[in-house]
């Protein structure tokens, strides 16, 4: 059994939440600069330039590219053959989401409890969601997501028979919805099927998904594509301020689901989608 | 349009700013986001003074990240208004001139922007990094112990924004969607 120790998990949390806020993947890099190259609105064009010389101040001086450095959301994957010494692996994803946030001068944005709201001073606790999969390995994959974005997600438990055109109106119903106030233009994640809460973490764990890569399922890929060009013509443009650039991806998860339900969980990211991935 | 202005500023220089203005804003302003509002709402409904004189000034819907050491500030860039609208019709009634912010506004601050003749002043969302390069100076003036949602004291320098909703009551976010929107 192949031994993993906590102290390695906590330097490679922490180092992530730093990489995370400080830089985009490609992929999101590539987006920002074929948008601002096909975007209509002249105001639109600008505001998207304005948002790559964004990645790049971030980058060369070291300032999180949004203020809103998120909560920590964490996809943890354990190989059935590593054994984690040490302490426990909750205490060391949070170790490192603290000493990530502090020495990365991150903003700490996390309330102790949702109705007395005490800031906890360290951005703990992370949102971790673990699976057990095969292998000797821990694949890492932290997310930190703002709240602009976030409170403008959605969950709709549709009925079978509001089917596929159901789904779609519920996406652009949330995406409208969102406008302005989920900072345009917004990668959508989208999760189908399932249970309330399966459909809630498929549509996160989408957001992970690099932009420009579609579903291997062809209705769901088509549906992807229809949607990313429906939504782009919405109108409401990079900071909801008009164009034709609304959203970068739609990237859509699906599940089985129960005889009597249709659940769809649409979560909303902002540009600033950030993601990052290591291998233990 | 391009336009420069200072802030605070008078009725007279709201009554010139358009709705889809592009304004670089040099002056001071006012840092307040949630906390902070609910303390200044509570603070006027006590009788007790506010930490800064609301007449003709700004409020920027901002709480930074944590400056590195040499830095005035660190990522910058606006949160939501909506989830101020509660409080904000209160301000302007008192003299607030305007906020900076970014995303939809209700009805009700609407119509207070129009009754006291203000501007709601879009930043562009998520670059925090960039607009912190307007921002000279940052002073923690009141709330201290609410950390990044206290109420700072900005000195900015040809800080960009746009005009969402002008003194009129017209409003960006509605007639640039309608004008770039394709039927479906």
């Amino acid at each position: 059994m192949r031994v993993v120790n906590v102290e390695n998990l906590i330097r490679n949390v922490k180092e992530m939440c730093i990489e995370a806020n400080h830089f985009l993947t490609d992929d999101m890099n590539q987006a920002l600069k074929r948008a601002a190259d096909a975007e209509k609105s002249p105001l639109g064009k600008k505001i998207l330039c304005q948002l790559q010389d964004n990645l790049d101040i971030a980058a060369k001086d070291q300032i999180p590219i949004c203020q809103d450095t998120g909560m920590a959301v964490l996809f943890v994957e354990i190989g059935q053959d590593v054994h984690v010494e040490g302490g426990l692996i909750t205490d060391a994803v949070n170790e490192g989401v603290r000493q990530g946030y502090r020495e990365g001068y991150l903003r700490k944005s996390v309330v102790g409890d949702p109705i007395i709201r005490n800031n906890t001073g360290d951005n703990t606790p992370a949102v971790i969601h673990y699976d057990i999969v095969s292998g000797d390995r821990i694949k890492i994959t932290i997310a930190p997501k703002g709240f602009g974005s976030e409170n403008m997600s959605r969950i709709f438990m549709l009925k079978p028979a509001d089917g596929i055109e159901g789904v779609k109106d519920s996406i652009l119903t949330a995406v409208k919805d969102a406008g302005p106030n989920a900072c345009p233009p917004m990668v959508i994640g989208v999760g189908i099927g399932g249970t309330f809460e399966k459909c809630a973490l498929l549509s996160k764990l989408a957001l992970t998904r690099p932009v420009g890569e579609h579903s291997p399922i062809p209705y769901v890929s088509d549906m992807e594509r229809e949607l990313l060009e429906k939504i782009n013509k919405t109108g409401i443009g990079p900071g909801g301020l008009g164009g034709s650039t609304t959203a970068l991806a739609v990237n859509i998860n699906t599940y089985p689901t129960h005889i009597a339900g249709l659940p769809v969980a649409v979560n909303i990211c902002c540009h600033v989608n950030r993601h990052c991935v290591r291998i233990l | 349009m391009d336009r420069h202005i200072e802030a605070p500023f008078s009725d007279e220089i709201a009554k010139e700013l358009k709705s889809g203005d592009y304004v670089y804003i040099t002056g001071t302003i006012y840092t307040a986001r949630d906390a902070a509002h609910k303390r200044m709402y509570e603070a006027l409904k006590q009788g007790e003074e506010l930490p800064f004189d609301l007449k003709n000034n700004l409020i920027y819907y901002m709480g930074p990240s944590p400056e590195r050491a040499g830095r005035p500030i660190g990522s910058a860039g606006p949160t939501t208004a909506s989830r101020m609208d509660k409080y904000t019709p209160a301000l302007l009634d008192l003299g607030l001139r305007g906020m900076i912010g970014k995303g939809k506004r209700t009805d009700e601050v609407k119509e207070a922007i129009v009754r006291n003749c203000a501007v709601y002043f879009a930043a562009v969302g998520g670059a925090g990094a960039l607009l912190s390069k307007s921002i000279i100076s940052s002073e923690v003036i009141a709330y201290d112990d609410l950390g990044t949602e206290a109420v700072r004291k900005l000195l900015v320098k040809d800080f960009p924004v746009i005009v969402v909703i002008d003194a009129k009551g017209n409003n960006l976010y509605e007639t640039a969607t309608e004008a770039y929107r394709e039927e479906l």
